[in-house]
């Protein structure tokens, strides 16, 4: 569904990412994690082709990204980015319909179609009852609901998502990713989304991609991937890995003391 | 959920703005009975007037929904960005060079110069490798050329000649007498089409509020999309800056308000402002021409006396907060 060749990307003179690749098949859940400054959002935002790679290619349904162009584009893949602003008031239904832009031809009003699939995409993301309410009135929860379904009415086969669950509570946290991974199973549709919550990326993604200074350190399963081996030697945290009893996922357990004076081992800036 | 107020709201604004020109064309200076307005022509000049507050108003609104789109900023408007103090300067420096010598066409073809010239400086000194221009660079750089341009427009004021200085104070403040028959043609054209075209594409407007990323997620081409407003709306600015030189805050506070009733969504948005911009300066200049006659204040001066408080009262009246 979604393949990244040798990709090589930065900005200005440096290089954040280095030879990276990566297969994703279609109906896969695939996480991508790493410390911060590592890549994940760079290779998302060249996934998106917003980014243009130095070198390398990604391959959507088997075309280069670069022959498919923008509107085609969106209509295979949609991207729940982070720095999204919602400060004006449009409603929930508004927004929604927004999903719809590349499905539109230029200048052109929505269809009785296009409100249908809108109504559909909002039962999906449960916020058929926001639909009158104000999108900057709602909690971050329902917003984030919101948001993934304009990307649903985008009907995508690939879905990106860039640290969908930052800043929201636990129970939204669930929520949130529950609803993703229900689309994932019914829908068979490819997810590709940065975590940063390791536990979470365990527990929802059939595979994962650890990024470390723009390489790829590991890809597979994640109870291959996350080994307290691997995340010494990424994060530079030592940590202990265990089974979810009920998930069987790897599961990390912090405990507070282990990292006195393992700072130094990979530390991004220092103590004051 | 809003279709039925939407066609109440522009009914009642097309009702208000032909009510304010008719209101307009019989305010004035001197009281004149109608027959006798026919045949002295005064009835011709007062109808360009109206005509150049009609246009002037949308020009200036409708470049305001722009810019606040474009650059996703509330303080968004075409003064923001440098258009004023270029403007003004090549204003000043037609005074100075003698315009009134030459011709009168001279002084806002200057100013026109002036405002499209600050743009596309603005533009490029924001402009990144690759041709992209970030939102935030070009806003700055537009304050700081505002500032520098500002600051060599005093300093022209200040060694201005006594005899040329009401002029360059007068054309500061803003005012809709007309120049040149020919000047409001070209000015009321640009604006027309300004407006066409704003209102053809104003649901790439809504998109482009998202943020540059997330439209180019939606399958829009933002950097072609940000440059085919970018130069609508300077040309409205520029044009409308041409024939009635500094209109201050229009472009601010006539979107906001217009936002504030009827919501964000650009197609309604655009054309409401559009029509809000023009009866409120057609008001204004009817104001502006009665209240002190027979001696004429400047329009700049009324704009913002009467739009100040009235953006305050929508504003406080609002519960929750707007645009956070």
């Amino acid at each position: 569904m979604l393949s990244i060749e040798n990709i090589s990307a930065g900005y200005g003179d440096g290089l954040v990412l280095q030879n990276v690749s990566m297969e994703v098949k279609a109906g896969q859940f695939v996480g991508l994690i790493g410390p911060n400054g590592s890549g994940k959002t760079t290779l998302l935002r060249v996934i998106t082709g917003v980014l243009a790679p130095r070198a390398g290619w990604v391959m959507l349904q088997g075309k280069k990204l670069k022959e498919i162009g923008r509107r085609k584009m969106a209509k295979t893949m949609a991207c729940l980015s982070q720095d999204l602003s919602l400060d004006l008031s449009f409603t929930v239904r508004e927004v929604t319909l927004m999903g719809r832009t590349p499905h539109l031809p230029k200048m052109a009003k929505e269809t009785r179609r296009d409100f249908e699939i809108a109504e559909h995409a909002m039962e999906l993301a449960d916020v058929s009852n926001l639909a009158d309410r104000l999108i900057t009135e709602i909690s971050g929860g329902e917003r984030q609901r919101a948001l993934i379904a304009m990307c649903l009415a985008q009907q995508p086969k690939v879905l990106l998502l860039d640290e969908p669950t930052s800043h929201l509570d636990v129970a939204h946290q669930l929520s949130a990713l529950d609803l993703i991974r229900e689309l994932n199973r019914k829908t068979s549709m490819t997810v590709v989304a940065v975590f940063h919550d390791l536990n979470l990326a365990a527990e929802y993604c059939d595979k994962l991609l650890v990024l470390d200074q723009g390489r790829v350190e590991a890809f597979g399963l994640p109870e291959e991937v996350l080994t307290s081996d691997t995340i010494l030697k990424v994060y530079g945290a030592k940590v202990l890995t265990e089974q979810n009893p009920v998930s069987n996922k790897p599961h990390i357990i912090l405990t507070a003391g282990m990292n006195i004076g393992r700072r130094q081992v990979k530390s991004a800036g220092r103590l004051p | 959920m809003y279709s039925k107020r939407n066609w109440l709201i522009f009914i009642v604004l097309l009702t208000m703005l032909a009510g304010v020109c008719v209101f307009s064309l019989f305010a004035g200076a001197v009281r004149v009975p109608f027959t006798q307005m026919l045949q002295s022509g005064i009835i011709r000049l007062r109808l360009a007037r109206i005509i150049l507050a009609i246009v002037a108003g949308i020009g200036l609104s409708v470049a305001g929904v722009i810019f606040q789109a474009l650059l996703r900023n509330p303080l968004a408007e075409p003064y923001v960005l440098g258009v004023s103090s270029g403007a003004g300067l090549g204003a000043a420096l037609a005074i100075i060079l003698g315009a009134s010598v030459l011709s009168t066409w001279t002084l806002p073809a200057m100013a026109f110069a002036g405002a499209i010239g600050t743009i596309l400086l603005v533009y490029t000194l924001a402009r990144r490798a690759g041709g992209v221009v970030p939102v935030h660079t070009l806003l700055l750089s537009g304050v700081i050329v505002s500032a520098v341009f500002g600051s060599i427009l005093m300093f022209i004021v200040s060694v201005c000649p006594s005899e040329n200085l009401h002029n360059v104070v007068w054309w500061l403040l803003g005012s809709l007498q007309i120049f040149d028959w020919a000047l409001l043609r070209i000015v009321s054209i640009v604006v027309v089409c300004g407006l066409a075209i704003t209102l053809l594409f104003a649901r790439d407007l809504n998109v482009m509020t998202l943020g540059e990323e997330p439209a180019a997620h939606l399958g829009l081409n933002v950097e072609q999309t940000k440059k085919l407003f970018f130069v609508v709306a300077s040309l409205m600015t520029g044009a409308t800056v041409a024939a009635c030189g500094l209109i201050g805050f229009v472009g601010l506070i006539v979107p906001h308000s217009v936002r504030l009733v009827i919501g964000p969504d650009h197609r309604r948005l655009v054309p409401a402002s559009a029509l809000t911009g023009a009866i409120f300066l057609v008001l204004t200049d009817s104001f502006a021409r009665t209240v002190i006659a027979p001696v004429e204040m400047p329009i700049g001066v009324v704009t913002a006396f009467l739009g100040g408080p009235f953006f305050l009262f929508l504003l406080r009246r609002r519960k929750h907060s707007y645009w956070s």
